[in-house]
């Protein structure tokens, strides 16, 4: 029942933030002065033409108008214009893209399988590495695996995910000819390649989060193993192996999952970086091609689906949260 | 911006400076103590240097970074000879297809770099030093409206943000300024969360509540009691804000997002070495070790001084 409350309560609140969001984002890119009817309208652009265009994008609308019919795109999609030329955007509708004949949504969900194979492996592998080597840091504290774990934290911290990435395909792709340089193919239809075209996406974008993970576990790890409670844990004959990995474990992956919670904003930037490294077609691909052509709906979707998306994460790391530290659900 | 360290609150300082003049010398021990801050002090103070005397490292070069040189490059638009055409003349080779001398385009990048870093990182601070202040010293319906937009930012996919704000803000607005302004909208959270948690700690304070007994109004409170108090903390945010902008900056420019050419940008370079990594991968090395010692010596210069303004941290890398 308490669950339950904090999950209705917890919906609200994301349903209000996505609100919000939208709102500022949206009238952020409609209030500069860029108009995708110019665009679109072709040479020589009449005033007529020009007129219709933006009859038949909704752009004569005021903004406040335009948000809306956005808003009913996305719960019950949309049609631009009327007659036989007319486009229907079924929903879930985030715009359609006039440049490209497309619905946002479609061009998205087409791009969505690269940006998570990325962004999720690299998130796995992250938690994995970070939280083992600031565990084993904290433990073996001040000793030589400490030291080395914290130099290469230190390095992984200052170094940026691209450059490493163009080292890692000079090394691994060019020099050793191990892994593909660029590229991505579809896990449908090549489990094995789509592997291993991602392994050193996935080595570069995590190894450098993981730095930042093994910093925050070693420190959080080194003020729990001082708490009263493991004390009393040791006290009691527990093993030491079951001391840091159930009692002291559970205390220090809660601020983990907060700060992995704060970071899926830069894990989707992240893989936005990653994809222009080894030239995979992902959402941050689309998102550059679409800025290039001064694509205005697309960028807005791209972008408004981005954070849905992370707000909608968000909104998970919160149960999970709420798994593992009780006195939250109180 | 993820490396969220918990700062204890500084030692509550003496009216009179006597006690923070000396904690000052002993800040300045503990740091020359300290190899590796010391060490990035010194990077920091190079990277400074080199930012600074950009026109003149470049006349004693005898380049710009602006001028093409195709007598460089072979007919492939690859730098001719050694390492990416190091010679006498380029000290670091020159960039392909246009031959443009890359020790002067890494040299002046600093500049580039230094100026979006620190006006972001300056920005945010103030940003977020006053909201945070505020929203933890009055607390109420401000307090909770501020912590929401905190939630918020800190979460939001900023990168994906100023991606798409880049592209169709006006082109009249310098770039430079637009990155500034844009970083610094997302950077101040981290900041303002910081220093609220601080506020609200020290607001229980004896001294706090003293001034409040004795009637000191709201601006005293903040700016002669509270705000000297943080300066430990604003101090190693701020040093380590500025690698995070450099490094936001460089990821822009790499994307092809950030400051326009011709202006030399590190991030700018490595994006263009993306094809160029298999026959000339010194266009790759230079501007990107540039970027990675200057980012370095920060971190290091900002770890330093978070250890020695809270001995509890220490001992995390020696």
């Amino acid at each position: 029942m308490r669950l339950l409350r904090l999950i209705s309560a917890r919906l609200f609140g994301m349903i209000v933030t996505l609100l919000v969001i939208s709102l500022i984002t949206y009238a952020v890119f409609v209030l500069l002065p860029s108009d995708p009817a110019q665009l679109s309208c072709g040479r020589p652009c009449t005033p007529e033409r020009l007129a219709d265009a933006r009859a038949f994008m909704g752009y004569d609308q005021p903004w406040a108008q335009q948000y809306l019919a956005f808003l009913g795109g996305i719960v019950a999609g949309r049609t631009f214009g009327s007659g036989a030329a007319a486009v229907h955007c079924a929903a879930p509708c985030f715009g359609y893209s006039f440049r490209l004949n497309d619905s946002v949504t479609h061009l998205i969900l087409e791009r969505i399988p690269v940006t998570f194979s990325i962004a999720i492996g690299a998130a796995l592998l992250w938690l994995l590495i970070g939280v083992a080597a600031g565990v084993v840091s904290a433990v073996r504290r001040g000793t030589a695996i400490d030291r080395a774990a914290m130099t290469f934290s230190t390095i992984g911290v200052s170094a940026p995910s691209y450059l490493v990435g163009l080292l890692g395909i000079l090394l691994f792709g060019f020099t050793l000819n191990m892994v593909p340089v660029n590229g991505y193919v579809p896990l449908t239809e090549d489990p094995v390649g789509w592997l291993w075209h991602l392994v050193l996406p996935w080595c570069v974008l995590a190894l450098i989060s993981a730095a930042v993970y093994a910093r925050l576990t070693r420190g959080q790890m080194l003020e729990v193993l001082g708490e009263d409670y493991i004390r009393t844990a040791r006290a009691k004959g527990l093993r030491e192996r079951r001391v840091v990995g159930r009692h002291a474990l559970r205390n220090v992956l809660i601020p983990v999952v907060t700060v992995f919670g704060l970071d899926l904003g830069s894990l989707l930037g992240g893989a936005v970086i990653t994809e222009r490294v080894f030239s995979m077609p992902g959402l941050g691909a689309l998102l550059l091609d679409a800025v290039g052509n001064i694509d205005l709906p697309l960028i807005i979707g791209i972008t408004l689906f981005s954070a849905f998306l992370i707000i909608l994460a968000n909104f998970l790391v919160d149960l999970v949260y709420g798994v593992l530290d009780p006195r939250v659900a109180r | 911006m993820s490396t969220d360290t918990h700062l204890a609150p500084p030692a509550p300082t003496r009216p009179g400076g006597q006690t923070r003049r000396r904690g000052a010398r002993h800040l300045w021990h503990q740091l020359a103590a300290d190899r590796w801050a010391a060490a990035g002090a010194g990077g920091v103070a190079l990277f400074l240097i080199v930012a600074a005397a950009a026109p003149a490292l470049c006349a004693l070069a005898g380049q710009d970074p602006y001028t093409y040189d195709l007598d460089a490059l072979s007919d492939s638009g690859a730098p001719k000879g050694f390492g990416g055409g190091i010679s006498g003349e380029h000290w670091f080779g020159v960039e392909p297809m246009t031959g443009r001398d890359l020790f002067a385009i890494v040299v002046h990048g600093a500049r580039t770099s230094i100026l979006v870093g620190a006006g972001a990182t300056a920005a945010s601070l103030l940003l977020g030093v006053a909201v945070g202040l505020t929203a933890g010293f009055y607390g109420g319906w401000y307090d909770r409206v501020v912590t929401r937009i905190i939630d918020v930012l800190l979460g939001f996919p900023y990168l994906i943000f100023v991606i798409a704000l880049g592209a169709i803000a006006p082109t009249s607005l310098p770039k430079p300024l637009l990155l500034v302004g844009v970083l610094a909208i997302f950077g101040w959270p981290s900041i303002a969360r910081v220093v609220r948690s601080q506020t609200l700690a020290l607001k229980q304070r004896t001294f706090v509540v003293a001034s409040v007994a004795l009637g000191a109004g709201g601006w005293n409170l903040l700016v002669r009691q509270l705000l000297p108090n943080l300066t430990a903390t604003i101090i190693v945010y701020a040093t380590i804000t500025i690698p995070s902008m450099i490094g936001a900056e460089a990821a822009l420019s790499f994307l092809g997002v950030g400051v326009p050419p011709p202006t030399p940008a590190w991030g700018r370079s490595i994006g263009d070495a993306i094809g160029w990594v298999q026959t000339d991968p010194m266009f790759l090395v230079f501007p990107g070790g540039a970027l990675f010692f200057a980012t370095l010596a920060f971190n290091l210069l900002g770890d330093g001084l978070r250890d020695a303004f809270d001995p509890k941290t220490r001992g995390v890398r020696r």
